[in-house]
């Protein structure tokens, strides 16, 4: 079972505190939902926790199973899907799966990627280079290469941005099959998304 | 999920694969390379025309061209991933040894196809004789790859500064000015038709830089890249 626990977390940005002392613990199955406005630090929160930033204080402590889980280890369990977390537009939709997946050490074929593409209804644009590709499109190819490892931990930012209809009802089916899987959490300015947590955290309070 | 096992060196090779294809599409860092080379390449070749015989002169002259080329094109290989925003991608999902693997061996190759071009044109446009070629390019090959092991880990450092280009140069040329020494000195020996023997303290210097920096730019990756 995975565990995170965040513990004093802080962070300055050379003398503006962006957060101070922030702690919760998670377990699978939770959903936590940060909620804060534009500039509040749900980013540089996030970041944090997917490991590519570091805190100024504090500490972020992952566990599988009761073994705590750092480096390399880690990277093989979190997926972060950011606004500012982009994909290659000089590659095309399936080359940017394959490198993600290869990259990761996966042995996935062409044919199993536009699978997980037909899921989002972009089976037919898999070899079309990704800078012809719309927002909203581009959001739903984040999605499915966040989704290759089948993560325990699921950070988003900003998850229903630039998504229609179609794409949020693929986002709901991935909040409830990460439930099972593991630990989400959704960092978002609308207040009306808190409805996916059952743990809230404020942050420009 | 299963994961496959593979190792640094197979994982290096999707990151360079994705930069070739990447580099083939948007020719980002070759056009800069090639472009200022032979733009200096035909302005050096008037200056000091056809029937200049300095070997010195012409050995420094190439590297100086080499140099620069590579000031201008290198540093691509991470201030792109900057730019582009897809740095914190390449965190999370690759480890730092398959990245400074990946990013060094695109860049040996992109300085090998700009030496490619740009020996010929100096051979032809400076009127220059090799009169020992394999001493020459041995010291091309070893003066390359030194260079490289030093200019990617220093992209890595100047791709999150605000003044990258400048910063580049800046702190590649103490570091990279016993290397510059010793291949001006290598190429003059080359081109006045030493024997390789005369050559070999130079190849030694440049074996022992490439082994000290490649090993050194490999582990300090590790804090470079992580913030």
């Amino acid at each position: 079972m995975i565990e995170l626990k965040a513990k004093n977390l802080t962070r300055y940005f050379e003398q503006r505190c962006v957060f101070k002392d922030l702690n919760f613990d998670l377990n699978k199955g939770n959903v936590l939902v940060i909620l804060g406005k534009n500039g509040s630090g749900k980013t540089t929160l996030l970041r944090i926790l997917a490991g590519i930033l570091s805190p100024s204080k504090g500490e972020v402590r992952y566990a599988l199973n009761g073994d705590g889980l750092k480096g390399a280890r880690l990277q093989k369990v979190i997926s972060l899907v950011a606004p500012d977390l982009n994909l290659y537009d000089e590659l095309t939709a399936l080359e940017n799966l394959m490198f993600l997946s290869k990259v990761q050490g996966f042995d996935l074929k062409e044919k199993d990627m536009i699978e997980k593409m037909d899921q989002v209804g972009l089976e037919k644009r898999a070899s079309d280079l990704l800078g012809s590709f719309s927002s909203g499109m581009k959001q739903r190819l984040k999605y499915v290469s966040a989704l290759i490892k089948e993560p325990l931990v699921l950070l988003l930012d900003e998850p229903k941005a630039n998504l229609d209809e179609e794409g949020i009802l693929f986002l709901e089916k991935v909040v409830q099959d990460q439930k099972q899987r593991g630990i989400l959490i959704w960092a978002t300015s609308n207040k009306e998304e808190k409805e996916y947590g059952d743990q809230i955290l404020q942050l420009d309070e | 999920m299963e994961i496959k096992s593979s190792s640094w060196m197979s994982k290096a090779y999707w990151v360079f694969q994705k930069d070739i294809k990447s580099e083939l599409r948007t020719r980002y860092g070759l056009n800069a390379l090639v472009m200022f080379a032979v733009i200096t390449l035909t302005a050096v070749s008037f200056a000091v025309g056809q029937f200049f015989s300095g070997t010195k002169i012409l050995a420094s002259l190439f590297w100086i061209v080499v140099f620069f080329s590579a000031m201008s094109g290198l540093a691509q290989v991470f201030i792109k991933e900057e730019e582009t925003k897809t740095v914190n991608l390449l965190k999370l999902v690759a480890s730092n040894e398959s990245i400074f693997l990946g990013k060094f061996f695109f860049n040996l190759i992109l300085l090998f196809i700009l030496e490619v071009i740009i020996i010929p044109l100096f051979l032809i446009l400076l009127n220059v004789q090799i009169s020992n070629f394999s001493l020459f390019l041995c010291i091309v090959i070893l003066g390359t790859i030194g260079l490289v092991c030093a200019t990617t880990i220093i992209a890595a450092i100047v791709s999150k500064a605000r003044v990258k280009g400048a910063l580049f140069a800046v702190l590649s040329f103490p570091i990279l000015l016993p290397l510059l020494i010793t291949v001006i000195q290598g190429t003059n020996l080359a081109l006045e038709g030493s024997e390789f023997s005369q050559g070999w303290s130079e190849l030694k210097f440049l074996i022992s830089y490439c082994v000290v920096m490649g090993v050194g730019s490999f582990l300090l990756f590790d804090f470079v890249w992580r913030e």
